[in-house]
């Protein structure tokens, strides 16, 4: 973007809500089932029908609420949103208008000049569409498994400035619906889906320019391109002298540019009313308190403990706390009686590394945390060296077996006479005179072709610290002779 | 009573996806007019201070636990679908 121009966004977040069953009856909330085998008379929209509230969508919905701080209200009212197309089978979808869910609350995001407060306007609830395959006999395909399916969607303020704090908004929502639970936030099963308000002005000028709302951002990356096409576009409009057209477009991944969608135009005309099948919602005050006092411990607020309570590096508690899985597999370590850094370490690059490689969710991963403590304790105790404690580790993973049995199995023992170890130091030394000069004349860092010497001829069973230490030791009392 | 205008009456014909011949047009607007003229007096009521209201039953919300049950399926659900195709509904292409 031109640096005279600033860019003003505000989203429109959907989040798919984990539950077992749809919004407005009982049918499965299932991906990938044949198509329209998960559909009834309710959410095909037969006549006749009435609408049951899921209370569990209900219940994650004000988890979420106020888990970002908003107000919820004990009573709001569901309302149908008019608008024809093919994959929303009654003519209107169920969602919320006058009385949301909740309103106000807060997401903190990180940005390149530090933190920043994205402010959001409501959070409520609604049901999903259907969806439609285009085939390429110009006809369309209705599968109407997804129609009915519980959303949330959050609206924030128009206080996002750049596509990177736009997928940074969509991340930390992403994370805490994690923790909560209440969203597996799949992007590629479109557990996350995004439409963003977008306008560019001068900067420093307190009026806003034309927005428009680009539609269909089911990515963090294509949240990212999406936006600065659409702001580069309005941007040279503006530069030409031009004016930017209100109106609603389309982001094609395939091209990375949106495009106009005319018919939209008067789909705007929603005629929102209240929808006469369902009560308003009328929440229990001590339920919701009870909800709130029960919201588990959320990721910023563990990335601040994690670098106060257990002086971590930022940098370390943003990834042990990036999810609720890996956070309490840290925690379970540090439980044990391991120092913070040293449990942080291991969970981060060994562990991790792990994780990677075998493609797995932590929680599938068959080391216990006590198996790594227990670990992690016998290299401190100098039983293992860290070359053998990896190994080790990478076989307990793998089998969920007990790091000493493995220990044993795998002949790993660390050398603990020293009478053995010093002797065999000295035999390397009286063997290289040649390495020993070196060292004499100021080359310190010989001693670490010493250590590996050693290691070799005690098949890697020496603590290479304590090797060190008697190589030095040794070496020295030749300069005095 | 007010009429409406052709514009209003032809973009509510729009949005509800009707066709109208010229004549019922004109009977809309005076119609439709009548209609929302009726209503129009619950404005003159005085409802300023009074919560609004959103439902006349005095029931509380009535929901369900989030426990699957067997859904009809593509058999039932596409019995009287006009089209259909591998277990889809037919529909005729809509594209953006």
């Amino acid at each position: 973007m031109k640096g005279d121009y600033e860019a003003v966004i505000g989203l429109e977040i959907h989040v798919q809500m984990s539950t077992r069953t749809k919004m407005f009856c009982s049918c499965p909330v299932e991906f990938g089932a044949p198509p329209n085998q998960n559909t009834c008379p309710v959410c095909t929209g037969m006549p006749g029908v009435l609408p049951v509230i899921n209370a569990r969508a209900v219940e994650y919905a004000v988890k979420a609420a106020l888990a970002l701080g908003a107000k919820v209200n004990l009573k709001s009212v569901m309302a149908r949103k008019n608008y024809f197309y093919p994959d929303l089978p009654k003519g209107y979808q169920i969602s919320q208008y006058e009385l949301p869910l909740a309103e106000g609350g807060q997401v903190v995001i990180e940005t390149e000049n530090g933190e920043k407060v994205i402010r959001l306007v409501r959070l409520h609830i609604e049901e999903d569409a259907g969806k439609l395959i285009h085939d390429e006999k110009g006809e369309s395909l209705v599968d109407l498994n997804r129609a009915g399916t519980p959303l949330m969607e959050i609206v924030t303020m128009p206080d996002l400035s750049s596509p990177q704090e736009a997928s940074a908004f969509m991340r930390e929502v992403r994370k805490i619906m994690r923790y909560l639970g209440i969203s597996e936030g799949d992007m590629e099963k479109g557990h996350l889906r995004c439409d963003a308000n977008v306008s560019v002005r001068r900067r420093g000028e307190a009026q806003l320019g034309t927005k428009t709302e680009v539609k269909n951002m089911n990515s963090f990356r294509f949240v990212e391109k999406a936006l600065e096409y659409e702001i580069r576009r309005q941007v040279q409009i503006l530069e030409e002298g031009g004016e930017v057209v209100q109106e609603t477009r389309l982001f094609d991944p395939s091209t990375g540019t949106t495009r106009s969608m005319r018919s939209k135009e008067e789909a705007h005309d929603y005629r929102y009313f209240p929808d006469p099948d369902l009560i308003p919602l009328v929440l229990d005050k001590n339920w919701v308190d009870r909800i709130e006092e029960n919201l588990p411990e959320l990721p910023r607020a563990k990335k601040e403990r994690y670098i106060k309570e257990l002086n971590l590096p930022p940098y370390d508690a943003g990834v042990l706390t990036e999810t609720k899985e890996i956070a309490e597999f840290f925690e379970k370590v540090v439980a044990e009686g391991v120092s913070p850094k040293k449990a942080s370490n291991w969970v981060m690059v060994e562990v991790m590394r792990i994780i990677k490689e075998k493609e797995l969710n932590i929680r599938h991963l068959a080391l216990s945390p006590s198996s790594l403590a227990k670990l992690i304790r016998m290299v401190e105790e100098g039983k293992l060296t860290g070359n053998m404690a990896k190994d080790v580790l990478d076989v307990c993973a793998s089998t969920g077996k007990d790091p000493e049995e493995v220990a044993q199995e795998k002949g790993y023992e660390v050398l603990s006479d020293e009478g053995e170890l010093e002797s065999v130091v000295r035999k390397i030394v009286d063997e290289h005179p040649d390495e020993v000069q070196k060292y004499l004349s100021g080359k310190d860092k010989i001693i670490g072709w010493f250590v590996g010497q050693v290691m070799r001829e005690l098949k890697g069973k020496a603590d290479p610290r304590k090797a060190g230490e008697l190589v030095r030791r040794i070496l020295n009392e030749k300069k005095g002779s | 009573m007010k009429e409406l205008s052709r514009e209003e009456v032809l973009k509510i014909a729009r949005l509800a996806r009707l066709e109208l011949e010229d004549k019922e047009i004109e009977t809309l607007r005076r119609e439709l007019g009548a209609i929302l003229g009726y209503v129009a007096r619950l404005g003159e009521a005085g409802a300023d201070n009074l919560d609004p209201t959103f439902q006349t039953l005095a029931k509380p919300t009535p929901m369900r636990e989030d426990e699957p049950d067997e859904p009809l399926g593509a058999d039932g659900v596409l019995a009287n679908a006009p089209r259909k195709k591998d277990g889809f509904f037919v529909v005729p292409k809509v594209i953006e």
